[in-house]
């Protein structure tokens, strides 16, 4: 009797470590932010389709924002497109766009012809403000709160129900200032 | 004819090996100095990529990649220590980024678990090892007196 209950209880113990590696594997989609509540990085890019203007994380403070990062060459960003248009339809939030590592005239021509979402658009042709954000693939959308805080980082395409449950609901309750 | 292709096919093997083993030479550019050229190497192969993340930065083709090189190679220039260049890395990517995770509450398992089976694993050997002896003993008793009483 004896002789098996060890190996059985080893067996159990193994089984429950090995379950819970598995369950908390780092997915790439659960896979939190290193910025969450921390300062957004600063950054001063061009603004796409106008090279003389730069948007800076400052322009942007003292109310809570969205960044979307995409790309043309990213079909998942062609994924999550209508949702991005439904978001902006709602106009709740200002969207903001991180064009990354990417081309302008590409880019232009992918919003006209599937519809501009972006309030703004920045272009991030090099990289290294995506870098600055811990960005490892596109679609991912960041929630910038008021205070200048990264709240909340969704990686792959939005979701109407990652939208209302993610972004919506960190909206002050007494609403936008 | 099929021996052709199977020397085809390992011909083919072999060379993939080869470019396999040199595949950290992604980079055109080389460092300024030795030094940092060597700083550069050991940083970028215990950094991981992010999108394959079974490789480090060194070892990857992708784009992503490439752009963690370029800042590990801008950092080294501008004078940063290692040190200060891991956790600038942290800072935006977190722990996972360090192929060797840091000594800490949270990452304190990943290096006490491999011990902790050790020991286990030391304790059921001797644990074995003991109940055959006593068994080995027993035994040669009774081929003892067998041999006496013959």
């Amino acid at each position: 009797m004896s002789r098996f209950l060890l190996p059985a209880l080893v067996f159990l113990a193994l089984s429950g470590v090995l379950y819970v590696g598995v369950v908390h594997s780092p997915n790439k989609s659960t896979m939190q932010s290193a910025l969450l509540g921390k300062p957004v990085p600063a950054f001063s890019l061009p603004v796409l389709g106008n090279p003389g203007s730069t948007l800076s994380n400052a322009q942007l403070a003292g109310r809570p924002w969205v960044m979307n990062v995409w790309g043309t060459w990213c079909v998942a960003c062609r994924d999550e497109h209508e949702v991005l248009l439904a978001i902006a339809r709602q106009n709740v939030l200002p969207l903001v766009g991180l064009n990354w590592k990417d081309e302008d005239d590409a880019a232009i021509q992918w919003l006209q012809q599937l519809g501009n979402p972006y309030s703004v658009v920045a272009v991030d042709r090099d990289g290294r403000a995506a870098i600055d954000f811990g960005v490892y693939g596109a679609p991912e959308t960041f929630f910038i709160g008021a205070d200048g805080f990264v709240h909340y980082r969704h990686v792959g395409p939005m979701t109407e129900e990652v939208w209302q449950r993610e972004f919506l609901s960190r909206i002050p309750k007494g609403g936008l200032p | 004819m099929k021996r052709c292709n199977r020397a085809g096919l390992i011909a083919a093997l072999g060379a993939l090996l080869l470019v396999t083993s040199t595949a950290s030479a992604f980079d055109v550019e080389a460092m300024p100095t030795p030094e940092m050229q060597e700083r550069y190497d050991g940083l970028t192969h215990e950094l991981r990529c992010m999108q394959c993340q079974n490789q480090s930065i060194a070892d990857s083709p992708v784009g992503l990649a490439s752009d963690l090189r370029r800042d590990v190679r801008e950092q080294i220039i501008a004078g940063k220590t290692d040190e200060q260049i891991r956790e600038s890395m942290v800072a935006r990517y977190g722990n996972i980024i360090l192929f060797r995770p840091p000594f800490q509450a949270g990452t304190a398992w990943v290096w006490i678990a491999p011990f902790v089976f050790l020991l286990f694993g030391v304790f059921i050997g001797v644990r074995i090892v003991r109940k055959r002896a006593s068994l080995v003993a027993s035994d040669d008793s009774v081929i003892d007196t067998d041999e006496t009483a013959r």
